[in-house]
């Protein structure tokens, strides 16, 4: 096995360029465990740690561009203002041991379905930055996902950042899990409110083979906001377009049973999460401190 | 491959180093530190905590060659660690040597120990927060790092703080216990 250390950005992706199938090493939570668990041997590990680029993050006019390799414990302390639903999700990942080293660039690069940041950048709308020595491709984070496991990432690119939108309204995270600390997502829901364009977006993780946004849903109560003027009054949604939206959500999940949860278990719970989720988001825009409630 | 880093506080190099392998593995077998413990191997359990750069992270997912070049504390530098760190925080300019690997190696318990314990490892002791050990040097670490960045931590930010370690003896009130005892052993001194 070969152990790569480039010192910066260009030497990674010339590194990269060179051993194909060199597996990307940032805070190794992922990528360790498969090691010590000798169910991976990659020939080259290529160490990101020294590329300080990665660690960085812009804040602009519309969104965020954050550094595929900056720690979670970092966007919970200096971004929860302009990501909420990141900042929420990311407090739910593993344990602060794992949330000092664990970064969303590596999350993406495993692109399980249960990684905890999906929904969340699903929800605000994000664009991965991936890069290699032949040039830079946006790819929006719904098309970075193509199946269980898999990415849209080319055996020579890297991910260097993601572009997250910043909140414009109220975001929502929900995970259900055993226990408060150290859980893989039974199964997980983000949603965001995007007042500007009047519009809600949602994210599903851990119910299909990639996380998803529940179009259907989106496309649903879009609609039934406007129709009923309720981005302008700020009434309490109807209870029963609230239905409609949870069932929408719980039908477009396409679950397995497993050890964690069953099929059925995983749409129940989602239904639930949407419904709760919309209520709390939809509060916060009602009392107009158009940002997020604390609790999850 | 070789591996250069500080290991409480003094420099170490380690060769022959597999690529794949990990700090925790490094600091047991090759440096002779098992104080960091060895049991799930996926950072469920926090059992090998260290501060890498003075971050609390699972020595399991660390890969040996991310630690090039930097500075790694384990339990058995921990005493000397927060002396160094008491010593240093009103401004004084002492600097301590760090442990050294055999010193590290020869450290017994109780009182005919050459070092002192760390305030936190003797709070563990008088509160009764140890029972088969197995958990104890990862919550050190961790509980110590807490202390240092909030040293009036409430229920809930010691809660959260070693949420990342699991031990199946306590059931965990003793040594809660334990680092409010720390905590407020710190504040009376201070």
């Amino acid at each position: 096995m070969d152990f790569l250390r480039p010192a910066g950005w260009r030497e990674a992706l010339a590194a990269k360029a060179e051993h194909p199938t060199a597996v990307p090493i940032a805070g190794g939570t992922d990528v360790m465990v498969e090691i010590n668990f000798d169910h991976r041997r990659p020939d080259v590990l290529l160490d990101l740690n020294r590329v300080a680029e990665l660690t960085e993050w812009e804040v602009g006019e519309r969104t965020v561009r954050l550094g595929a390799g900056v720690p979670y414990t970092r966007i919970i302390e200096e971004l929860r203002t302009e990501l909420p639903g990141l900042a929420l999700a990311s407090h739910t990942v593993g344990s602060p041991q794992i949330r000092n080293r664990g970064t969303v660039g590596g999350n993406l690069g495993a692109a399980s379905p249960a990684g905890d940041s999906h929904p969340a950048l699903l929800a605000a709308g994000a664009e991965v930055e991936v890069e290699s020595v032949r040039g830079t491709r946006m790819i929006p984070v719904e098309e970075f996902y193509t199946g269980v496991k898999r990415n849209a990432l080319e055996p020579d690119e890297l991910i260097r950042a993601v572009h997250i939108q910043k909140a414009e309204g109220p975001q929502q995270f929900s995970k259900v899990g055993t226990r408060n600390a150290m859980v893989i997502a039974v199964c997980a829901f983000a949603v965001a409110l995007h007042p500007r364009t009047r519009t809600v977006r949602t994210g599903i993780g851990s119910a299909a083979p990639t996380p998803i946004r529940a179009r259907a849903a989106e496309d649903f109560l879009n609609a039934a906001l406007a129709d009923g003027g309720f981005w302008d009054s700020g009434a309490i949604i109807t209870p029963s377009v609230a239905r409609q939206f949870a069932e929408l959500c719980a039908g477009a999940c396409n679950p397995i049973d497993d050890v964690r949860g069953s099929a059925a278990y995983r749409r129940h719970a989602v239904s639930v999460m949407a419904r709760r989720t919309l209520g709390w988001t939809w509060q916060a825009y009602r009392e107009g401190n158009g940002r997020t409630v604390q609790c999850a | 491959m070789r591996v250069n880093f500080t290991v409480n506080g003094r420099p170490q190099q380690a060769d022959d180093v597999w690529e794949g392998e990990s700090l925790l593995y490094v600091l047991r077998e090759r440096m002779g530190l098992p104080g960091s413990k060895n049991a799930c191997e996926q950072g469920e359990c926090g059992s090998c905590t260290v501060r890498l750069d003075n971050v609390p992270v699972c020595a399991c997912l660390v890969a040996a060659g991310q630690a090039e070049g930097r500075d790694v504390v384990t339990v058995e530098g921990l005493a000397e660690f927060a002396e160094r760190r008491d010593a240093t925080a009103p401004g004084g300019p002492e600097q301590g040597s760090g442990t050294g690997l055999d010193e590290a190696r020869r450290w017994q318990p109780g009182p005919g120990g050459s070092t002192p314990l760390a305030p936190v490892q003797q709070a563990f002791i008088d509160a009764g927060a140890v029972q088969c050990g197995f958990c104890t040097p990862g919550l050190l670490v961790a509980a110590d790092e807490l202390l240092e960045r909030n040293p009036e931590p409430s229920d809930a930010d010691i809660r959260e703080a070693l949420s990342g370690n699991l031990c199946r003896c306590t059931g965990y009130e003793k040594i809660l216990d334990a680092v409010r005892l720390a905590a407020a052993r710190t504040g009376e001194e201070g």
